[in-house]
């Protein structure tokens, strides 16, 4: 790494710039798959779609500037913004949730408990499964005539309700259940290994001082492991945004319009319903949704580390 | 938590091990801490036992009633149907199709983005070059980037070069956005291998190559293994882009796998439904399970560095 570094101090010189070009050729030939990747598809991509958003795209993408039409039309249409509401329920009850039993289940399991392993195993092995198989596990689990409400009324309990894939009004929670079965085994991993990384000192000065347990985590351990929540935070929300294939599998946007997404309005627009400029102006509102998250993080991450 | 026990063990020490042995009492703390990880444990485990189980029994069984209960009589035919004869609603092969175009789209779609990952990687620690971590920020930008927003671009570009709905414009796709994670998870192991050894390798005429094939690969088998499972895993379970780049033919399991259980036509056969889901998940289920802390080793590197 060095060696590179050395060219740059020769840079004044014009009779070497040639050179420069050509120094550390393998290297750049090499890294051409990555360059094409980054300015072409992420790049290229991305800004071509926010420009094409612009423009009264149907069944094919052409340059007709329509200005903001696009987006108006996007936020009078009922289907967006109830595809906007859902996210936001889910995304909230999400994100605190899965906060709450990852960093739950990470300090119970960190209290040296017997079985540990096998523990992790089983609330990490969600993770390793597709949305798809998750969606279809979780249709069938709450089916109303044959899944755990029927095995409860079965059991005697006969008033017992719970058929959230038929309900507009609970099937964002349905979803939910699902969704917090595959994803907290991960905050949990991440967690656990935060709490880890805890000095023993803390909790033996902790219990010098007489402070129980549960307020040292919450005075002590939490604010100690802020960067790992930061980092949980980032991934569950970037995460939120994405959700798609766990909706198309467990209800397909239903009943009625009632769990449809963001991900979904813009998949069917583009692919489905030959509407390309509202599937292009869909996903820029996704993309701006994720600078939202990102950006604040960003400063904390990496503008703090500069300052300090 | 265990205060109250440790703090008694000097004393009994002193006077030695005498009468019965003392039963390990639970006190309420540990209670609380074994029942709340009972409750989780049971909410984490019992929809993979559902699947089983159902998958296992008849359809008149099934209508009885009982998901929990195992089955009264144990029957192969719904995993029999599952890979052979399900309907999507287009064809009635089963997921036996799905699979084998998973198996097409998989195989070298890991290949290639393991190779071009480790390479990205190699160079981006090793042989940097002026804008090289620029590309690389771009690179980690782009992996939280909602990927909808890229994906009519891309079917543009598949388009002009051909490969639109085919396995290989599928594999490319895979690769592009495998890239990111992947190329993070080898920089940041390279990165870690000391510089005198890079050095040396230099000062005895080693080129770009050369260090990697001889001096690299065989250092860095255990993140080989890592990025192996990262990608087998997402890439086996991914549904966008095989839903959006391919057709009904090329469909990968999890696409088809969707279509056979959401399809609208005939009677639903719960049993065949939940045979073919365990079927798709018994992939990356196996993974999983067999490479353990690595597993957890992947999912931590790129997580909490991503």
């Amino acid at each position: 790494m060095a060696l590179t570094d050395a060219t740059d101090t020769g840079q004044n010189i014009p009779v070497q710039k040639p050179k420069r070009l050509f120094k550390n050729l393998a290297s750049k030939i090499a890294a051409i798959p990555m360059v094409f990747t980054a300015l072409v598809i992420f790049v290229g991509g991305t800004v071509w779609t926010i420009v094409y958003s612009f423009t009264s795209s149907g069944l094919l993408p052409r340059l007709k500037w329509v200005g903001l039409d696009q987006y108006e039309r996007l936020w009078n249409s009922r289907k967006w913004l109830v595809s906007i509401e859902n996210l936001a329920i889910y995304g909230i009850c999400s994100l605190i949730l899965t906060l709450v039993i990852g960093f739950t289940l990470a300090a119970l399991l960190d209290r040296k408990v017997r079985g540990e392993g096998a523990l992790r195993t089983i609330f990490l092995y969600p993770f390793a499964l597709s949305f798809i198989v998750t969606g279809l596990i979780w249709q069938w689990i709450l089916n109303p005539e044959l899944g755990l409400q029927s095995v409860m009324r079965g059991i005697g309990w006969e008033s017992f309700a719970f058929d959230p894939l038929n309900n507009s009004k609970l099937v964002m929670f349905g979803l939910l259940i699902a969704g917090l079965w595959q994803g907290t085994g991960l905050i949990m991993c991440i967690m656990l290994a935060g709490l880890r990384g805890i000095d023993e000192d803390i909790w033996k000065a902790a219990r010098v001082d007489g402070i129980g347990t549960v307020k040292t985590y919450i005075r002590v351990i939490i604010p100690m492991m802020r960067p790992v929540f930061v980092t949980s935070l980032v991934l569950i929300g970037s995460g939120i945004v994405k959700l798609y294939d766990l909706v198309v599998a467990q209800t397909s946007g239903g009943p009625g319009l009632s769990s449809q997404v963001p991900a979904m309005y813009v998949m069917t627009s583009m692919f489905g319903g030959q509407n390309l400029g509202q599937g292009f102006a869909a996903s820029t509102m996704m993309l701006v949704s994720v600078v939202i998250i990102l950006v604040p993080w960003a400063i904390l991450e990496f503008g703090g580390k500069k300052r300090g | 938590m265990a205060n109250s026990d440790t703090m008694a063990a000097p004393a009994a020490l002193a006077a030695g091990p005498r009468g019965p042995k003392p039963k390990r009492r639970m006190s309420r703390g540990n209670i609380m801490v074994y029942g709340t990880l009972l409750v989780f444990a049971l909410y984490y485990a019992l929809p993979l036992y559902v699947m089983i189980v159902t998958s296992l029994k008849g359809m008149p069984e099934i209508r009885l009633g009982n998901i929990f209960a195992p089955p009264m009589e144990v029957t192969f035919e719904p995993w029999v149907k599952a890979w052979s004869q399900a309907c999507t609603g287009i064809n009635c092969d089963g997921l036996s199709r799905g699979f084998s175009n998973s198996v097409r789209i998989l195989i070298p779609s890991v290949i290639i983005s393991v190779a071009v990952a480790s390479v990205n990687g190699y160079a981006l620690s090793m042989w940097k070059f002026k804008g090289s971590e620029v590309f690389f920020a771009i690179l980690m930008i782009g992996a939280f980037i909602p990927y909808q927003i890229m994906l009519y671009p891309i079917v543009i570009l598949l388009r002009e070069a051909g490969l639109y709905g085919s396995l290989t414009g599928l594999v490319l796709v895979h690769v592009v956005f495998g890239m990111p994670i992947n190329t993070l998870l080898f920089r940041n192991y390279f990165a870690s291998i000391p510089e005198e050894l890079f050095k040396a390798a230099r000062v005895d005429g080693a080129g770009f190559w050369a260090i990697f094939f001889k001096i690299m690969l065989p250092m860095s088998l255990p993140i080989f293994v890592v990025s192996l499972i990262i990608q087998v895993t997402g890439i086996w379970n991914d549904f966008l882009f095989g839903a959006s780049f391919t057709g009904p033919d090329l469909y990968p399991m999890t696409v088809q796998l969707n279509n056979i259980v959401n399809s609208v036509q005939g009677v639903k056969e719960y049993n065949v439904n939940m045979a073919a889901t365990l079927l798709t998940g018994l992939v990356p289920l196996t993974i999983y399970f067999v490479s353990g802390k690595l597993f957890v080793r992947g999912i931590a590197a790129g997580a909490v560095k991503g």
